[in-house]
């Protein structure tokens, strides 16, 4: 049996009296990029926060790589190969956009205050954080605060301070959302360009255009229950699909 | 000469206390109204220590080991707390250090403890001693600044949860914050200790803890020389005026409200506008 790269099995999740996610399972393979579309209210980011350990199930397990990482807190599972791109985006407003990225790919050094003091140098992670910060289309202002871009331009950092993670496994929650159209596609082209180099990537998006035209596979949730799970455009065919997202009648 | 060698003293112990608050609230953006509790268990500990006969230099390590140790207690029992919440905790362990001391007989309760011995090298050996702590914990604070750790702690202090999210051990580098600085507390509270050879719960209590975070404020939040400019300033300014010193937590109030409303990055900062302003012209 081969090892599936994340394995979620039986989660639920409660607030309160709410059941925010019921008995939910899937799983995705190494390189894959799987979509993940529901309703508003359907628990997509509560599902992520429970793979990031935000928030801790009421029952359930998620595995990384066979490892079950449910009792992991999110800092040990962040160095365990797993990173968050956030719906509302988040920069350090202080830092250049190089050393929002550099702080990223500082590894190990950010488990231990001790080891971080033993070390000055930040050429190296400043040298991977100009890379990434070319590669998500911000090589011309890497010197710029946050506070000087717009918000297109900070998704594309927060995809790269993700990415500078250096994770098996990316969740990008909405990253297209308020983006221009061309702004959406080009973001759309480097996520789908991330499982070649060797990411599996789970991508919540309301923009459906762009999910058909990137993600092989799709995962449906709606109200906190896993509605579908297949190839995208068989699962977007699916009349209970179309009735519970689109509100189309089969 | 004596009267300026005791005013410099001062002003390099409130100088090493304002540096000591700064790591924990300047570096790592964590409010600390109770400061002063860990001067006064620094100062206490060694006190005691040097009137049972072991060297002022020596009870310097036991005075930042036990501020550092209570400051690491604090620092657990803080970790979930932000904000205006982690400040009121923190203003609690001032009151409580205030109060248990005033209890314990073996600390000389209300009374406190007198007859600290004097420094066998005398009142210059003592501003030296002074001054080269000042440099060592100054040196350490910079190296920290240019570190990783420092780099953790910018991002820790603008914003955790993004700090979470970047892979850093928000919990640990808050804690190893504490303890830079509580233990840089301790000793300046050793050093005070033998410079007013009296020490009473008075002179560590919740007006103390007021007027250092005055000093990190005014000086800049984080800001190395903005500190040291503003606590060096700000400590010798009621030995020169008396009126000062009567109404310091007054003046000290104005001065921590005027720098939140019209200069929040305090005297760096206004350093830094005027040297724009100059490059600009």
């Amino acid at each position: 049996m081969t090892t599936k790269r994340l394995q979620i099995k039986n989660v639920s999740v409660k607030f309160g009296g709410l059941s925010a996610l019921q008995d939910v399972s899937f799983e995705i393979d190494d390189n894959q990029l799987l979509g993940f579309i529901g309703p508003n209210g359907a628990g997509k980011t509560t599902l992520m926060r429970v793979i990031m350990g935000m928030i801790t199930p009421l029952s359930g397990s998620v595995f990384l790589d066979g490892k079950n990482i449910t009792g992991l807190r999110s800092v040990q599972r962040i160095h365990a190969g797993v990173a968050l791109g956030q719906q509302i985006v988040k920069p350090l407003r202080k830092m250049s956009l190089l050393d929002n990225v550099a702080l990223a790919s500082g590894g190990a050094k950010l488990l231990s205050p001790l080891r971080a003091l033993m070390v000055r140098e930040r050429s190296e992670e400043r040298e991977v954080a100009q890379e990434l910060l070319i590669q998500v289309g911000l090589g011309d202002h890497v010197q710029k605060l946050p506070n000087e871009l717009p918000l297109g331009f900070l998704k594309r950092l927060e995809v790269a301070r993700a990415l500078a993670l250096n994770p098996l496994l990316l969740l990008l929650d909405e990253p297209l959302a308020g983006l221009s159209k061309p702004e959406a596609e080009q973001m759309a082209d480097l996520i789908a360009s991330l499982p070649r180099k060797g990411l599996s990537v789970i991508l919540i998006e309301h923009n459906l255009l762009q999910v058909q035209r990137v993600c092989p596979t799709l995962y449906v949730q709606s109200n906190g229950r896993a509605l579908a799970f297949g190839d995208t455009n068989k699962v977007i065919a699916e009349p209970e699909v179309r009735r519970a997202y689109l509100g189309v009648d089969a | 000469m004596t009267y300026e060698i005791v005013v410099l003293t001062n002003m390099a112990i409130a100088v090493l206390f304002a540096l000591s608050l700064n790591v924990i609230t300047g570096f790592c953006g964590q409010v600390s109204l109770g400061h002063a509790a860990f001067l006064g268990i620094g100062a206490y500990t060694s006190a005691m220590l040097s009137k049972a006969g072991v060297p002022m230099v020596i009870t310097f390590i036991p005075a930042m080991g036990t501020a550092a140790l209570i400051g690491l207690i604090v620092g657990v029992a803080s970790l979930r707390v932000r904000h205006d919440f982690l400040a009121i905790t923190t203003m609690g362990v001032v009151f409580l250090f205030t109060g248990i001391v005033r209890k314990q007989e073996l600390l000389g309760g209300e009374i406190g403890i007198a007859g600290i011995p004097a420094p066998d090298f005398g009142r210059i050996g003592l501003l030296v001693t002074s001054l080269l702590c000042v440099l060592a914990y100054l040196l350490f604070t910079i190296w920290i600044r240019r570190s990783w750790t420092g780099f953790a702690f910018d991002s820790i202090s603008e914003d955790e949860d993004t700090a979470t999210l970047l892979g850093i051990n928000v919990p640990k580098f808050k804690l190893f914050a504490f303890i830079v600085g509580t233990s840089g507390a301790g000793l300046a509270g050793a050093l005070y200790a033998h410079q007013v050879r009296f020490i009473g719960p008075d002179s560590f209590g919740f007006v103390e803890s007021i007027s250092v975070l005055a000093m990190v404020i005014v000086g800049g939040i984080g800001s190395i020389w903005g500190v040291i400019l503003s606590a060096a300033f700000l400590s010798a300014l009621p030995q020169f005026f008396q009126v000062i010193d009567d109404y310091k937590l007054l003046v000290y109030g104005l001065l921590l409200f005027g720098a939140m409303r019209f200069a929040p990055d305090g005297i760096d900062g206004l350093l830094r506008k005027v040297s724009r302003w100059r490059a600009v012209k």
